[in-house]
């Protein structure tokens, strides 16, 4: 765009759309918004999902092959790259819209596809199955015959709010964002209510923090503000550590703007003119499009000095999280930032209270933060609309592991499980039957199918002996092994524990090799050492006791979380594994025991010549046998039978 | 280095991690040297970068190889059998993760999520994902690797 126009649409921008917050425009300004939101367009756009789970699915080679189709055809298109969606396992998704009609959403756009879908839809000769849905755009003529996006399985249940912009707008372009309703809450903010007047609304929403701890936003920012300090600091807790989760990346990479209006607002809330992002350092796409958006909203002049000649300065720089999990807890995230190993250290003081070099610090989720441009926007009692009594609003959940769709969906809290499952997306993969779900990251719990109905919540959660977390919700179907998932769990969370507190330290270990100890071998044993093993288990609660109680952060008090929820659902699985020595779903791969079915079985001797074990008798061209005693359940054999005459208990 | 110490004119400890995060993405990894280098310009304890380079993941004080290999063992991975690719390709390379095989030219690396879970699981390769692959397939993406001249 060259530079005199992109100075007119700034200062129309501001001038027009940021300052009239009643949201009435004459005629002019609609038509100019309506063609800057690409309500009305003069020619074809093409969107395409670029974030981290498009990449992965391959919309690079998609783009690429728009560009060149674009090319080859002399068509005169706008290509945006847009964020996500959210249905993940539907990218790489591709929207097409043309003029005088909706936008369409076509899914799994693999670079291959790009010729058949762009030559249909400009042809308007549309093959249904290739159509995800079409949006909701007023004015525009519809495809006939093809849902609208709001309408199918994945969205039709979910309440996006802060997901309003996600997989719509384009991530890098700060004109996207304000057209539709962005920075308006900002100018309201800095113009018209003074400090105390924001926590005090935040506190009215009876928003709550969703990193997990579910600590009221308001009363927060509230001690901040109160707490008299040369320099305070609004840190924004972006650092999703917790592997299965993605929301936090998902949020940045599809809708910056809103965090960083979020963080604006925070952080004229409390007084502090100075903002830092904690990023998780593995997220380069993340890190790009937050430096980008940083860069266009000082250039547009909503960050930086004099905010809208208010008076109010804030410069919001980014930090990149160097991978340790402790971190997420607020003491240790302070600790990192001050270039120290991110060590946790004891509470009270609350960081806002002492936080950052001692100065009051507001530690908040990106989650949290994405929450506040709304409930300005449309006030508390909106926001209180949403959700249960004790739990407000809408909640992020990332979804993953073996559900038919995956994602990241918005709800509203108070939503079951099993609404989440079946309703959003669409049960378990190929036909399997639910075993549980694991909520909560590495540190959380698992929740049994009779536990389904509970609403998500924080009040019923913590009936069931449950935790929110951050919000990353696991699919297990009847494949999973509980016990050694717990074993998996334990294993990441003693490669994290920083150290600091012995029995988190010693104990985790400890828990780890107790687990490890029931899903290897050796098999064969005297009673006495079965015994020792069941003695084990006793001791994996009565360390869990001591851990929860003697640790000091969140990471060690909640580390046997997933340890004693599987113990406490799935108690005859872990007995199964101790005294059968069986692992029914077959994960352990120690704990196999191999036969051979004659039937199959025609003698080809390669068993035999593979195993290391000499655990495999029989001469040739007769059915062989395996010794159980000698079989050490190493699955070569198995791999190894082109007859598939090996199977396993 | 120098140009990258000038980004960093406060000589403040805060900008200790930053500044060794720079000289990675540039060098590739830590070196004894580097870390002199830095407490010398930070006016801090060499020590203390050990401790602080240690105790975060992402400092490695090893060089990667041309191909580094990274294989996601987040929990949607990890419930994906994303192991078994990983003994498939330990099986290949002849390593184990968090090494380097002897011509330089792969590196294996466990990481804890790379954001891409649904869609798991994911191995990364430089910078080019890979998902839902067949172990096959992946055996044939090393070995296309392995046989491509520099």
């Amino acid at each position: 765009m060259p530079a005199q126009e992109l100075n007119d649409n700034r200062a129309f921008l501001i001038e027009k759309v940021i300052k009239n917050y009643s949201g009435i425009f004459d005629k002019a300004t609609t038509e100019k918004v309506a063609l800057l939101k690409r309500d009305k367009i003069t020619r074809p756009a093409i969107y395409i999902g670029t974030g981290t789970c498009g990449i992965i699915s391959g919309a690079k080679s998609t783009l690429e092959n728009v560009n060149r189709y674009i090319a080859e055809n002399n068509i005169s298109a706008d290509v945006i790259e847009v964020g996500c969606n959210g249905c993940c396992s539907a990218e790489p998704i591709v929207d097409v819209q043309l003029p005088g009609k909706t936008r369409l959403s076509f899914c799994n756009v693999t670079g291959d596809k790009v010729d058949d879908i762009l030559n249909s839809v400009l042809h308007h000769t549309l093959l249904p199955d290739q159509v995800l849905g079409q949006y909701k755009q007023p004015g525009q003529e519809e495809w006939p015959n093809i849902p609208m996006v709001d309408q199918i399985p994945w969205f039709c249940s979910q309440r996006r709010s802060i997901l309003k912009n996600a997989g719509i707008i384009s991530p890098v372009s700060i004109d996207d964002y304000i057209v539709r309703g962005g920075y308006k809450s900002l100018y309201k903010t800095v113009l018209n209510y003074p400090a105390d007047k924001i926590c005090e609304i935040i506190d009215q929403s009876e928003l709550r923090g969703r990193g997990g701890g579910g600590f009221p936003t308001g009363k927060k920012w509230k001690i901040a503000l109160d707490t008299a300090g040369d320099q305070k600091y609004m840190i924004c807790n972006a650092d999703e550590s917790d592997p299965g989760a993605f929301m936090d990346r998902a949020m940045i990479e599809s809708d910056p703007h809103r965090v960083l209006e979020g963080i604006a607002i925070a952080s004229y809330a409390i007084g502090a003119s100075q903002a830092i992002i904690y990023v998780r350092s593995d997220y380069e796409n993340s890190l790009n499009i937050l430096n980008t958006a940083i860069k266009q909203a000082k250039e547009y002049g909503l960050l930086g000095e004099n905010i809208f000649g208010s008076g109010f300065n804030l410069s919001v720089s980014v930090r990149q999280g160097a991978g340790a999990f402790v971190c997420g807890e607020e003491t240790a995230l302070v600790a990192s930032l001050e270039g120290q190993r991110g060590l946790p250290g004891s509470k009270p003081p609350y960081p806002a209270e002492k936080g950052l070099w001692g100065q009051p610090t507001v530690i908040n989720n990106i989650e949290t933060i994405a929450n506040v441009p709304g409930i300005l926007e449309n006030g508390p009692s909106w926001f209180k609309s949403l959700g249960t009594k004790s739990s407000r609003g809408t909640k992020l959940f990332s979804v993953a592991g073996k559900s038919v769709s995956t994602g990241f969906i918005e709800v509203p809290m108070g939503t079951t499980f099993s609404s989440i499952i079946y309703n959003i997306a669409g049960g378990v993969k190929d036909g399997n039957s639910l075993k549980a779900i694991h909520l909560g990251g590495p540190a959380g719990v698992c929740i049994p199918p009779a536990n389904l109905d509970t609403p998500i919540d924080f009040e019923s959660l913590s009936e069931i002996g449950a935790t929110l977390g951050l919000g990353g919700l696991i699919i297990l179907d009847d494949k999973t092994c509980m016990v050694n998932l717990a074993r998996y769990f334990m294993d990441f969370l003693q490669n994290e524990s920083c150290g600091k507190c012995i029995p988190c330290r010693e104990g985790t270990r400890k828990m780890l090799d107790i687990l490890e100890g029931i899903t290897k071998r050796p098999k064969e044993e005297s009673t006495h050492e079965t015994l020792e093993r069941f003695k084990g288990v006793v001791q994996l609660e009565s360390l869990a006791e001591v851990i929860r109680d003697t640790s000091l952060c969140g990471l060690g008090q909640n580390a046997p979380n997933p340890v004693l929820s599987s113990l406490k659902w799935f108690r005859e699985e872990f007995e199964e594994h101790i005294f059968d020595r069986r692992c029914a779903a077959g994960v352990c791969h120690d704990l196999r025991t191999f036969f051979i079915d004659v039937e199959y079985c025609n003698g080809c001797n390669i068993c035999q010549k593979k195993c290391p074990e000499n655990a495999i008798i029989g001469s040739l061209k007769q059915p062989h046998f395996i010794i159980e005693s000698k079989c050490t359940g190493c699955g070569i054999c198995f791999d190894a039978c082109k007859f598939s005459a090996i199977y396993f208990k | 280095m120098d140009h990258i110490f000038e980004k960093y004119s406060l000589k403040k400890p805060e900008n200790l991690i930053p500044l060794l995060q720079d000289i990675q993405k540039e060098k590739g990894y830590l070196t004894d040297e580097i870390v002199d280098k830095v407490a010398d310009y930070l006016h801090i304890p060499t020590n203390r970068i050990y401790g602080v380079a240690t105790f975060y993941d992402q400092f490695r004080f090893r060089q990667r190889g041309q191909y580094h290999i990274q294989v996601c063992r987040g929990t949607s991975c990890y419930l994906c059998s994303s192991s078994s690719y990983l003994k498939e390709i330990e099986k290949l390379l002849k390593i184990q993760a968090g090494l380097v095989t002897r011509d330089r030219k792969f590196s294996l690396e466990i990481v804890n999520c790379m954001g891409g879970c649904g869609k798991s699981p994911v191995i990364r390769i430089n910078d080019n994902y890979y998902h839902r692959l067949s172990v096959s397939d992946l055996s044939d993406i090393i070995r296309a690797l392995r046989e491509k001249k520099q």
